[in-house]
């Protein structure tokens, strides 16, 4: 076992250019923390609230939301409809205590395997120094508060 | 479809096929291992591991297995659904399956190929691995939604990529709207002297195929106009048009062009000429363009600007008068299948290098302007001179890479510098025998047919290289054999010192750079463009002709820095990809789309305004919101944005997403208290 914590991200990746950024940081045999675990979504619109809370409350330590740059968006501009909802989960996560860093939104073009790549260390380094979430400590312990009421399905 | 849990999940069978792409793979991920440990998850039938999953033996274990052992999901460890996708559901279905109930699991470029922990990557893999058997179980049947293609095409650019596409289209019996902005077709190359290696005249090369363009009875020629909306999809797309009025009746003008000669105007032709010569007020940018009707320059007619002249309309000699003040822009609705975008590049404005002096020492000139003064139409009638119009240069110094290969300008190599620069020189030695030729150069790039053997060529022609880049180009004189010279300070690293060469000229060749309206132009046409502004190819190495955007293809220099040969090599392949697509008549496009459960939704209409596409219609009468699916393009942010989670995404749902996170998240488990009832998966 190795003494460093090592956090797991997940990651939401839009089909068109984040998620091809990723490829092609594999493709160019780019080297960079293998704590990101991405999921394809078509548009990085389509990120729910509820999928980021979601995989917070399944152990992952951080998530990052990855969609093409603004003006780029393969739907016109799902990409800030990401971004608006990203603004708001920020304030109600910033209300139960975590740490702004655990979830991040970036723009990465298809063409930008180093820049993804450098995000992803940097975020990994990020949340190695905050260490493990811990939700149903940080977020439900002690304080007598409810689960969060995420959609069951 | 609705997100509920279907009871037929536990009695799924899901294939696992772990892939070790020869060891690209199964050298970081401990393939062995994950195929093993993914039997353990209830719902896998079958799980192995094989050399080349997409070879036709890896294909055919999949389609045996389906029959033999029932298996009724595939989950493929791999590469990236990018590339194989395709290739996986086709072996799905050909097992008997409907070709969505399969999964991907990108395990090389998302894994062994980033990094060198193998114990990281093979737990990253069985994560991975697992999120796809957990998203498989919740996949539906879905099928594909034919699409009818529209044999219209529209092209987008007249530049010879422009031209060639439209060309080869309409040879083919298509009909092609053809929209150039300009007045006249013909784009970059009508205004060069000669092409490189060969020393054509560019013109003679050119000219034959514009005529082609304007007498072909399947292109729709619109010159003098512009694409101002696309609507629609793949197939099916209405592009409006604004043709922009030339305030010249096109059906009554023959082009005789007595309007041009008697009107009294004159200014710089800033466009055609770069600079270098004058036009008239009402004007063909040059003798052979492509439509003959001339157009009015509005911002400059003295008509328009103080209501009085007209000498035009007076001297027209057509009946009716082909002259027309009141003519008003046009708007255009065209249908069209396809678009091929070839809206080319601009040239590097120079006088974002100061220290190369252009526009403060008069005699440097930019490629362009040298052009069209070695042009024999151009302005000086072929003959080298300096600004004043009558001394010829005994001394030319060319500088390679303005603003390319820089890393304050642009990074890239603009490809075509060094040799059109090596023909400039051919050109002075040529036409003043006696002139010295410096070429500036970092590094002599000649890759092409018959390139090298033209850099040969010029070695013996006696131009004198000089390899280092150029620091300034100034005037201030330090010895009397300088005075009155421009001097070009460089290092010639060669010889490893710094030179002063004092020249009569100095002509610069800037960087090829995207048009500066390319990124208005991508969001136009909904595909994207780079920093750079050049446009993204769907695949940099095996489709650099297609984009992102489904029946959008590029060709030409817009896409990236290209050469004539392969501008017209791009122009063709596009116009081959229309061909193909409009021969197919029908294609087939992803099901990927939202529909809403109309007997759950309140009717709230948020997912209306949330639409890019207006593919969401209130029905007043249920007062529910309802998908117009030929619309829809399945980008799932009304999914995102349904408040009741009545929105359904087709192979994106909800059901699939959260098990997806669940399965990724399968070691992480212990941090969460299990919930009663809920088995325990590791």
């Amino acid at each position: 076992m190795s003494v460093q914590f090592e956090p797991v991200i997940v990651g939401f990746l839009c089909n068109w250019c984040s998620y091809r950024a990723a490829d092609l940081a594999g493709t160019a045999r780019i080297k960079y923390a293998p704590n990101l675990r991405p999921i394809r979504v078509m548009c990085s619109g389509r990120v729910d609230p509820q999928f980021v809370l979601k995989a917070l409350l399944n152990g992952a330590d951080g998530v990052l939301i990855a969609g093409c740059h603004p003006g780029e968006c393969h739907y016109v501009n799902g990409n800030i409809k990401a971004l608006r909802r990203f603004l708001l989960l920020k304030k109600t996560l910033a209300q139960w205590g975590i740490e702004e860093e655990r979830v991040q939104l970036l723009w990465a073009s298809a063409s930008e395997g180093i820049y993804l790549a450098e995000k992803v260390n940097t975020m990994t380094e990020e949340l190695r120094a905050l260490g493990p979430l811990r939700w149903h400590d940080k977020v439900l312990g002690g304080n007598g508060a409810q689960p969060i009421p995420v959609k069951e399905v | 479809m609705n997100d509920t849990k279907s009871p037929l999940e536990h009695e799924e069978k899901v294939g696992v096929y772990v892939c070790h792409c020869g060891t690209n793979i199964s050298k970081v991920v401990d393939v062995d291992d994950v195929a093993k440990w993914a039997e353990n998850n209830p719902h896998v039938e079958i799980s192995r591991e094989y050399k080349f999953m997409c070879s036709s033996l890896g294909q055919e274990l999949i389609e045996q297995d389906i029959k033999e052992k029932g298996l009724t999901k595939i989950v493929v460890a791999s590469c990236s659904p990018h590339m194989h996708e395709g290739t996986f559901r086709t072996a799905t279905e050909n097992g008997g399956l409907n070709p969505f109930m399969f999964e991907m699991a990108n395990i090389r470029e998302h894994d062994s190929w980033i990094t060198d922990d193998e114990e990281a990557a093979t737990q990253k893999a069985k994560a991975l691995v697992n999120a796809a058997i957990e998203r498989v179980v919740h996949h539906q049947p879905l099928e594909e939604i034919p699409v009818e293609i529209n044999p219209n095409t529209l092209v987008v650019g007249g530049g010879i990529a422009g031209i060639t596409a439209a060309l080869e289209l309409a040879d083919g019996g298509n009909h092609v709207y053809l929209v150039e902005r300009e007045p006249s077709i013909g784009g970059h190359m009508a205004q060069l002297d000669k092409t490189f290696p060969t020393l054509d005249c560019s013109a003679c090369i050119l000219t034959p195929k514009m005529v082609d363009v304007d007498h072909h009875p399947n292109i729709t020629l619109l010159t003098w106009s512009e694409v101002e909306k696309m609507d629609g999809y793949m197939g099916n797309f209405e592009v409006t048009v604004r043709k922009k009025a030339r305030c010249v009746i096109e059906e009554h003008c023959t082009g005789c062009g007595i309007c041009i000669e008697k009107c009294p105007f004159q200014v710089v032709d800033e466009v055609f000429e770069a600079g270098m010569g004058k036009r008239k007020v009402i004007y063909r940018p040059f003798p052979q363009a492509v439509p003959k009707y001339p157009v009015i320059d509005k911002e400059n007619c003295a008509f328009f600007l103080k209501g009085t002249c007209k000498a035009c309309e007076k001297f027209c000699p057509t009946e009716p008068n082909s002259i027309d003040f009141e003519q008003e822009d046009e708007i255009l609705k065209l249908q069209v299948g396809n678009i091929i975008l070839a809206t080319g590049f601009e040239l590097f404005d120079v006088k974002r290098i100061p220290q190369y002096g252009y526009g403060k020492l008069e005699n440097v000139f930019t490629s362009l302007e040298f052009e069209r003064m070695v042009n024999a139409a151009g302005p000086t009638e072929g003959k080298i001179v300096l600004r004043d119009q009558k001394s010829s240069p005994k001394s030319v110094a060319i500088v390679h890479c303005v603003g390319s290969r820089d890393e304050n300008y642009h990074k890239y190599c603009s490809k075509v510098c060094c040799m059109y620069s090596l023909k400039f020189a051919h050109l002075v030695h040529e036409r003043i025998p006696d002139a010295e030729v410096y070429n500036c150069y970092i590094d002599m790039r000649t890759p092409g047919k018959g390139y090298e053997e033209f850099y040969d060529r010029l070695l013996k022609e006696g131009t004198n290289f000089i390899r280092g880049k150029v620091a300034e180009v100034t005037d201030s004189a330090r010895t009397a054999e300088e005075e009155g010279k421009l001097i070009v300070q460089v290092e010639d690293t060669l010889i490893g010192r710094q030179r002063r060469v004092p020249v009569d000229m100095v002509i610069l060749s800037p960087a090829i750079e995207a048009q500066p309206d390319s990124k208005e132009v991508s969001q136009l046409f909904k595909m994207g463009c780079d920093f750079e502004g050049f446009f993204i190819e769907r695949h940099p190495k095996l489709d650099p002709i297609a984009t992102m955007t489904e029946g959008i293809f590029i060709a030409g220099a817009c896409q990236g820095p290209k050469d004539v040969p392969d501008t017209v090599s791009q122009g063709a392949a596009a116009a081959s990809r229309v061909a193909s697509l409009i021969s197919r008549g029908t294609v087939m496009m992803e099901p990927i789309r939202a529909s809403i459960n109309e007997d759950a939704c309140s009717g709230c209409k948020i997912c209306n305004n949330m639409c890019p596409y207006n593919a969401i219609e209130f029905i007043e009468e249920d007062g529910v919101s309802r998908v117009v699916t030929a619309l829809c393009q399945g980008c799932g942010t009304c999914v995102a944005a349904c408040p009741s989670g009545v929105i359904t995404g087709a192979h994106f749902t909800n059901d699939q997403l959260i098990s997806q996170i669940e399965g990724l998240l399968w070691d992480m488990r212990e941090l969460e208290p299990v919930p009663a009832g809920k088995e325990e998966k590791k």
